[in-house]
């Protein structure tokens, strides 16, 4: 066992390298990833161990990461970019859905494209317009394209390394204001003994309402869940994990044991992750539930920067009233 | 096209092999006579001015930053000469495009400072009225102005007038595919645009070799068609003279004008930047060395432009704007979280005002 006690951005960098250790074809590509080791410290130290052919300080145009990472993937790299804030994905969005989402199926599967998009994601940090968007909608609303978010310095630790292994795109969110949260991880262990990189996870069991989070929220849903117990209610806390595709079986036995479920996600409400859940929790387990889903997510307003996001953000307070209003049907 | 012909469309966009300058670093006049005509003494005096003003703004700003007045602030410190110039070549009627990194800009073409930094503050709106002042909001996703730039433009010549747009961009923004569609547009349109490439050599930790291969970010105009030069950045006489030729050039029809000054950024990226990663001491202090501010003062002098009274005069006004801003900046403005809503479509829509009330209900029970 060789274990450390590391922060999230840490534990995704120590999976980098553990990858890249392992196989010789995994590169990383991006704005300021090499010397500066990201704006997020994500990649240090990794240019000066691997080199600049593998740690790729690329021209500042995201959708030319996307595109030349598609072109490389072609001759049998498996490139994982990153983009430097969520805000900044959008110039490489004509890549990431027309392209590197697609271009498998045309190819009937002659070319499959390894390529992992890393994109800090949500608010809280204090940051200005542009880099606390949670854009994970229009990527689960894409076809061929694998969407993931870590909420846990071990999670991030496992997922980043399967995600690599995998050989679809994928789009990975990691929480930016969860980087600097530090656990124990075992670096050396066996990534087949991790849980199943799109196996949802109950991280808090519960009985009375099921909430489900992915990425910087569950950690708002556990503390929610932490207070409630003081009143004594009891939630299950389900963490996704993986939006796609979704582990339906793992969502629907919580809910149907529980009969009540709220979502929360800092992404707007409106046409919002949530959505598709509370649609297909109300197709297969509508027998079950006492009320119906219900949300506790972002406003459909752009984010507001740091001196409103506490007015925007769904905190505590926003999560546990949304289980009152279950209870109040 | 005769091939004599071709080669003279060709010459006619091509920058100078080497950026134009009026004065050298140590301040004396440059031998050789430029191309350009050199402003007139007055507007070089204006000029000091401004950019003694605008440095102290600079500094003033940084400094609210450590104080955690503002959330971030990307110092323009050590480029003033294309701050200042590149207002002082426009007219009241024409528009400027400015990024995060121009605030000193914003300063300079009168808009107040503290409605400069209301977004680096932490609000969510750009802080002044863009119609008011032909200013667009300060823009942070990289490139993504110049296409409005050149759409503006284009506008403003249809509709029958004769004022023109600035647009800044960075050096790592030339990269965009913005930048090469905006100046496409604007050559095949004719539109009157200028594109101001402040060329600070860095991108964040990324050198412009990494950036580029090109020998010079000017020459990314000719492919387009488009009249291109290279000035140095930290000269001010030559930017302003550059950009006043510019400026004319779209001003007559001429069409767009890439103009790249080669400049350096004294500060970090921002104040969250650690830039001793990237970069060492040693280079910092030989472009110390090449600080437009002293240049300038010393070449007015040099001409007998400038009196110690008015170098007294330039910094005690200076000192009273930067008073003026902190005395400002250090009131705490009452935000109305209610606000978010309004002005995100013309009316709100039903949902809108659903969560609305759903806020105002959440911060009456934080009251209450
Ligand atoms: C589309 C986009 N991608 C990434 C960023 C993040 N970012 C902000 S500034 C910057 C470097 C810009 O360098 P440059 O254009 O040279 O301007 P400078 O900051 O040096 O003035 C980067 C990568 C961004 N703002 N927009
Ligand atoms: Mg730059």
């Amino acid at each position: 066992m060789k274990t450390a006690t590391l922060t999230m951005a840490r534990s995704i960098n120590e999976g980098l390298r553990r990858a890249m250790e392992e196989d010789p074809k995994v590169l990383i590509m991006g704005e300021d990833v090499g010397k500066l080791g990201g704006v997020f410290r994500v990649t240090d130290g990794l240019q000066k161990d691997f080199g600049e052919d593998r740690v790729i300080d690329t021209p500042l145009a995201e959708s030319g990461i996307i595109g030349t990472a598609i072109g490389m993937a072609i001759r049998g790299y498996r490139p994982v970019c990153e983009i430097q804030f969520d805000g900044f994905v959008f110039p490489a969005a004509n890549q990431i859905i027309t392209q590197l989402a697609k271009m498998p199926m045309r190819s009937l599967g002659a070319l499959r494209l390894p390529v992992v998009v890393r994109v800090p994601c949500g608010g809280g940090i204090g940051a200005v317009e542009h880099h606390s968007e949670s854009p994970e909608s229009y990527f689960t609303h894409t076809a061929g394209l694998r969407v993931m978010a870590c909420a846990n310095p071990l999670d991030a630790y496992t997922m980043i390394q399967q995600a690599i292994r995998l050989d679809d795109p994928v789009i990975f969110f990691e929480p930016k204001r969860r980087y600097w949260e530090k656990a124990e991880i075992d670096l050396g262990m066996d990534l087949r003994e991790a849980w199943p990189v799109d196996r949802a996870k109950v991280v808090r069991e519960g009985t009375d309402v099921t909430v489900l989070a992915y990425g910087p929220m569950v950690k708002t849903v556990l503390d929610a869940a932490a207070a409630a117990e003081g009143e004594g209610r009891s939630l299950e806390v389900v963490d996704l994990r993986s939006l796609n595709p979704l582990d339906t079986e793992t969502v629907f036995r919580s809910v149907r044991k529980t009969g009540r479920c709220v979502v929360a996600h800092e992404a707007p409400t409106y046409s919002g992750f949530g959505a598709e859940l509370a649609a297909r929790i109300t197709e297969h387990c509508f027998y079950s539930l006492e009320a119906p889903v219900l949300r506790a997510c972002g406003f459909s307003t752009p984010y507001p920067p740091s001196r409103l996001e506490e007015h925007y953000l769904p905190d505590l307070d926003r999560v546990l009233d949304a289980v009152d209003r279950s209870f109040g049907w | 096209m005769s091939v004599k012909t071709h080669r003279q469309a060709v010459q006619g966009l091509l920058p100078a092999l080497t950026p134009v300058r009026f004065v050298t670093e140590d301040g004396s006049p440059v031998k050789e006579s430029a191309d350009y005509a050199e402003p007139s003494a007055e507007l070089l005096r204006e000029a000091y001015r401004r950019m003694v003003l605008g440095r102290r703004f600079d500094t003033q700003a940084t400094m609210l930053t450590k104080q955690g007045r503002l959330a971030v602030y990307p110092s323009s410190r050590g480029q003033e000469a294309c701050q200042i110039a590149g207002v002082l070549a426009l007219r009241e009627d024409d528009w400027l495009f400015p990024t995060y990194r121009d605030s000193t800009a914003l300063v300079t073409r009168g808009v107040d400072p503290v409605e400069v930094l209301t977004l680096l503050r932490g609000d969510w709106h750009c802080g002044y009225d863009p119609a008011a002042t032909r200013t667009a909001p300060q823009c942070t996703p990289l490139a993504t102005q110049l296409p409005h730039a050149s759409g503006l433009a284009h506008a403003l010549r249809s509709r029958g007038g004769d004022a023109v747009v600035m647009a800044f961009v960075g050096d790592g923004g030339t990269s965009e595919g913005d930048f090469h569609e905006a100046l496409n547009f604007a050559a095949v349109f004719k539109a009157p645009v200028v594109f101001f490439v402040q060329n600070n050599k860095y991108a964040i930790s990324v050198p412009l070799a990494r950036q580029t291969a090109a020998p010079a970010l000017a020459y990314k105009g000719v492919g387009y068609g488009v009249r291109s030069e290279q000035v140095d950045g930290n000269d001010l006489v030559a930017v302003l003279s550059v950009l006043t030729a510019a400026v004319e050039h779209a001003r007559t029809g001429h069409g767009p004008f890439l103009v790249e000054a080669h400049t350096y950024r004294m500060d970090p990226h921002t104040n969250a930047d650690d830039a001793g990663r990237y970069r060492d001491d040693a280079e910092v202090e030989r472009w110390q060395g090449a600080d437009p501010l002293a240049r300038l003062e010393t070449y007015l002098r040099g001409r007998d432009l400038l009196t110690d009274e008015d170098v007294a005069s330039a910094r005690e006004a200076a000192e009273a704007f930067a008073a003026d801003l902190r005395t400002r900046m250090n009131l705490d403005p009452e935000l109305d979280p209610l606000e978010l809503f309004d002005h995100v479509y013309a009316e709100p829509t039903p949902q809108l005002r659903e969560q609305r009330q759903m806020l105002a209900a959440e911060l009456q029970a934080e009251k209450g």
